[in-house]
């Protein structure tokens, strides 16, 4: 109960710094006005969804890891004071990762959730901000990983700014490598466990089925329909988003449990 | 009351810690002592719980310190550097590090936060103060608490010398307490001020740990600094 509360009272303290950063309030207002761009441009209001999908694969993730690992870096000595307070260590971590997590959601409904909320309140556009939300927390996560094992500051943006890259476009490169390398060979479950390890592709195949547009799902999508059907595909998606979400954070416990600051 | 045996710690090939065993009793102060680069952050870290040991045991009364965390309710840190959250007020940090540390003290020792008169500057956000300022912030939190023990890396650097001045009376008022004080410190004038007695590390051995009395009749010197440069003359030559 008493590390429970001691949580909370980091996570209050630290979101209340963070919500009044700059580049927070930035992203929020920028996803804002990319959302109600798009959906003034393209007046269907699916079709602004299939654009602002795009663009949320993209940013989210991006802003997201970056921002993260800065934010943890930046509060190495602040970490360093908590932690010679009388309180586990593993209670700061985890007070850092919601404090960041809670802020991208913010950042996510206000930017997103209310433009989608006044121009496609659907199941699709519901699916999309909860998408948008996981995928953001699923990046502070794997940002924490990152940074609780990398010591140098310009090393571990480095490294966050690699694994965006990674998972947002060379990975899928790969992919389409190893499909045309292999097109003799069956290779439909290695896919499926090909996008599984991918965040971005899950939130893309969850969105894109509620959607049920056939014609944008590709390759990946139409295997995801084919060998689990709508409902279980996204069961199944949303089910691997949140493994992704716990599997680095969980890590992240575990290593900074030991590590020096 | 503070007693490490055998502690040890290197990163990579640097020992910062070579098997350092030493024995502090309470209403002792303590100076550590050394180049730059000794290990002595590293010993005041060991005991935080912030650096882990690669070998070796310490315990601060008989409470083992790895893998335990009540044990900090008793202990009261200054770091060498106070970085805050740039948007969070001072009167915030203190009202977080309080809300933290509810139900493990007696009672509040705010005398250098009316000291510093904290009030006047408890609305500012910690980004927009200066390095002093927010290293007074770091002194009273480290004394806020009432603790037995105090670790202060580096206390005075930063300070102008009327906070210095109160800082050093404070300290001196809690170790006539009968608390434990640990101080490092390249203002050897200080040191010889607020410690009783000298650890001196080099390269992360524990070269002798003394009373001041006892250095300055054993070098023949009579201020603080030429002792240890009489020593540390001697240390090279030999």
């Amino acid at each position: 109960m008493k590390n429970l509360n001691v949580q909370q009272t980091i996570v209050k303290y630290v979101l209340y710094d963070i919500l009044q950063n700059r580049i927070v309030i930035g992203y929020t207002l920028f996803l804002g006005v990319v959302s109600l761009g798009l959906f003034n441009l393209s007046g269907d209001p699916t079709k602004g969804l299939v654009s602002l999908l795009n663009i949320v694969l993209i940013v989210v993730p991006l802003v997201s890891i970056v921002f993260s690992t800065i934010h943890f870096y930046n509060a190495t000595e602040f970490i360093e004071l908590l932690a010679a307070q009388p309180i586990r260590r593993s209670v700061l971590i985890w007070s850092e990762f919601w404090g960041l997590a809670l802020a991208m959601i913010l950042a996510v409904l206000v930017g997103i959730g209310i433009p989608v909320a006044l121009y496609a309140s659907n199941a699709t556009g519901l699916t999309l901000v909860i998408v948008a939300a996981g995928l953001s927390v699923v990046f502070v996560s794997i940002a924490l990983l990152a940074s609780v094992l990398t010591r140098d500051k310009a090393k571990g943006i480095g490294v966050a700014l690699l694994l965006w890259f990674y998972f947002a476009l060379l990975y899928d490169a790969i992919v389409l490598f190893l499909m045309f390398s292999f097109a003799d060979y069956p290779l439909e479950k290695a896919m499926l466990a090909f996008i599984s390890l991918n965040p971005i592709d899950l939130a893309r195949v969850v969105v894109l089925l509620q959607m049920d547009i056939s014609a944008l799902m590709g390759y990946t999508g139409a295997l995801f329909r084919e060998f689990l059907g709508t409902g279980w595909g996204i069961l199944f998606a949303f089910t691997m988003l949140i493994l992704w979400i716990f599997a680095p954070i969980l890590l992240a416990v575990r290593v900074f449990r030991r590590k020096d600051l | 009351m503070l007693e490490s045996i055998n502690l040890s710690k290197s990163f990579g090939k640097l020992k910062a810690l070579d098997h350092v065993t030493v024995r502090i009793n309470a209403g002792q102060a303590i100076s550590l002592v050394g180049p730059n680069g000794s290990g002595k952050t590293t010993f005041l870290k060991c005991l935080l719980g912030l650096v882990i040991p690669d070998s070796g045991s310490m315990t601060l009364n008989s409470q083992q310190i790895l893998g335990g965390w009540d044990y900090r309710r008793h202990i009261g840190y200054m770091p060498q550097i106070g970085r805050y959250p740039d948007n969070m007020r001072v009167g915030q940090v203190f009202d977080m590090v309080q809300e933290i540390r509810s139900g493990t003290f007696d009672r509040l020792d705010d005398d250098l936060m009316r000291a510093f008169e904290v009030k006047n500057f408890a609305h500012k956000a910690m980004r927009t103060l200066s390095g002093g300022t927010r290293q007074k912030v770091s002194a009273c939190l480290a004394f806020l608490f009432n603790p037995d023990v105090l670790i202060l890396d580096e206390p005075t650097a930063g300070l102008d010398p009327v906070a210095s001045e109160i800082l050093k009376e404070k300290v001196l008022v809690e170790k006539a307490k009968g608390k434990l004080v640990l101080v490092t410190s390249h203002i050897l004038s200080d040191l010889e001020e607020l410690t009783t007695d000298v650890m001196y590390i080099i390269e992360g051995k524990l070269q002798f740990y003394q009373s001041i009395e006892q250095l300055k009749s054993r070098t023949g010197e009579d201020k603080l600094n030429r002792a240890l440069a009489r020593i540390m003359k001697q240390n090279i030559v030999a």
